[in-house]
């Protein structure tokens, strides 16, 4: 059995459980960039780990993915997709870095 | 196991949607997301790659009215809550009770959608459109096209609520608003990696 997401198993419990997290998530990183006083690389490392976190809450509590067996196909698809974009976000910087560093003399 | 899904389904004639074509239905909706979040990733590489390129035009930080973004993103938390409730409605077979909390859900996508169009506005006249800078046009084909999809989703949206007040709470119904619910879901999950991509760092 396939494609069990958003299931019958939807309950008032999870969603509210999944907004209040998603909730404190935000505030956490809201509250620190527009606070400040921390530096660059602590906020930058905060709400990089904030907005991972979110969207791991979101996916348990409201599109109710887990390692079930019932999701076997749906959690095969996004660790799949998740490598793709690895590749392509990681590939494009790389390359891209690289070919703004090469370019440099001719800047000027 | 597809295939015995699928034969179950064309021999099962006698209801317009057995369990397992729905779940089918419901599964190659998700891998359509799964490339959707292909797309994305290409639009934030794409934007991570631009992202200083100024060209002398205004930055991030000159732009990004964080309270402003803030309301937008309590908008479409609060739309993904709602929306959660109206599935509970809905496997309760509570038409009316689906219909009131999709109507606040569309309500509160609006507030979203009429939000962005907004601040799209201010920045296009004030010259800051994305003819302006690399930056600027990565920023909004990154933020347009998700707000397109939201766009998209809210038309779905009433499309879905006007079946449900005509019909009722019929299988093919219940398996389409799975399906936007899904949609509705990724849509706010995308929405976590922009905020903190673009807004939050395009101020730090």
């Amino acid at each position: 059995m396939q494609g069990h997401t958003e299931h019958a198993n939807v309950t008032s419990s999870s969603n509210t459980t999944g907004f209040v997290i998603s909730l404190m998530l935000t505030l956490i990183s809201f509250g620190m960039v527009a606070s400040g006083q921390f530096s660059t690389p602590l906020t930058l490392s905060v709400i990089v780990t904030m907005a991972v976190l979110q969207v791991i809450a979101q996916m348990h509590f409201f599109l109710h993915l887990d390692t079930s067996s019932g999701q076997r196909w749906n959690l095969m698809s996004l660790i799949y997709t998740l490598t793709i974009i690895v590749f392509l976000v990681v590939g494009t910087l790389w390359i891209m870095y690289n070919t703004g560093i090469r370019m440099m003399p001719m800047m000027h | 196991m597809s295939a015995t899904a699928l034969n179950s389904a064309t021999h099962d004639h006698g209801h317009d949607h057995s369990h397992d074509a729905k779940e089918n239905a419901v599964f190659g909706f998700w891998i359509y997301l799964m490339t959707d979040c292909i797309l994305f990733a290409s639009l934030f590489a794409t934007y991570a790659v631009m992202r200083h390129n100024y060209a002398d035009g205004p930055t991030g930080k000159e732009l990004f009215d964080l309270k402003y973004v803030f309301i937008e993103t309590m908008f479409l938390l609060f739309s993904s809550f709602s929306n959660g409730f109206a599935m509970i409605s809905m496997h309760r077979k509570d038409r009316f009770g689906t219909l009131k909390w999709l109507a606040l859900t569309a309500v509160l996508g609006l507030g979203f959608v009429g939000m962005e169009v907004n601040e799209f506005t201010h920045l296009v006249v004030e010259g800051n459109g994305p003819d302006r800078s690399g930056f600027l046009s990565s920023f909004f084909t990154l933020v347009a096209t998700h707000g397109a999809h939201v766009s998209v989703g809210l038309i779905w949206m009433a499309v879905m609520m006007g079946q449900l007040y005509f019909r009722g709470i019929t299988p093919a119904i219940t398996s389409r608003l799975m399906r936007l619910s899904l949609f509705w879901h990724f849509l706010d999950i995308v929405w976590i990696m922009v905020f903190t991509v673009v807004y939050l760092m395009g101020v730090l």
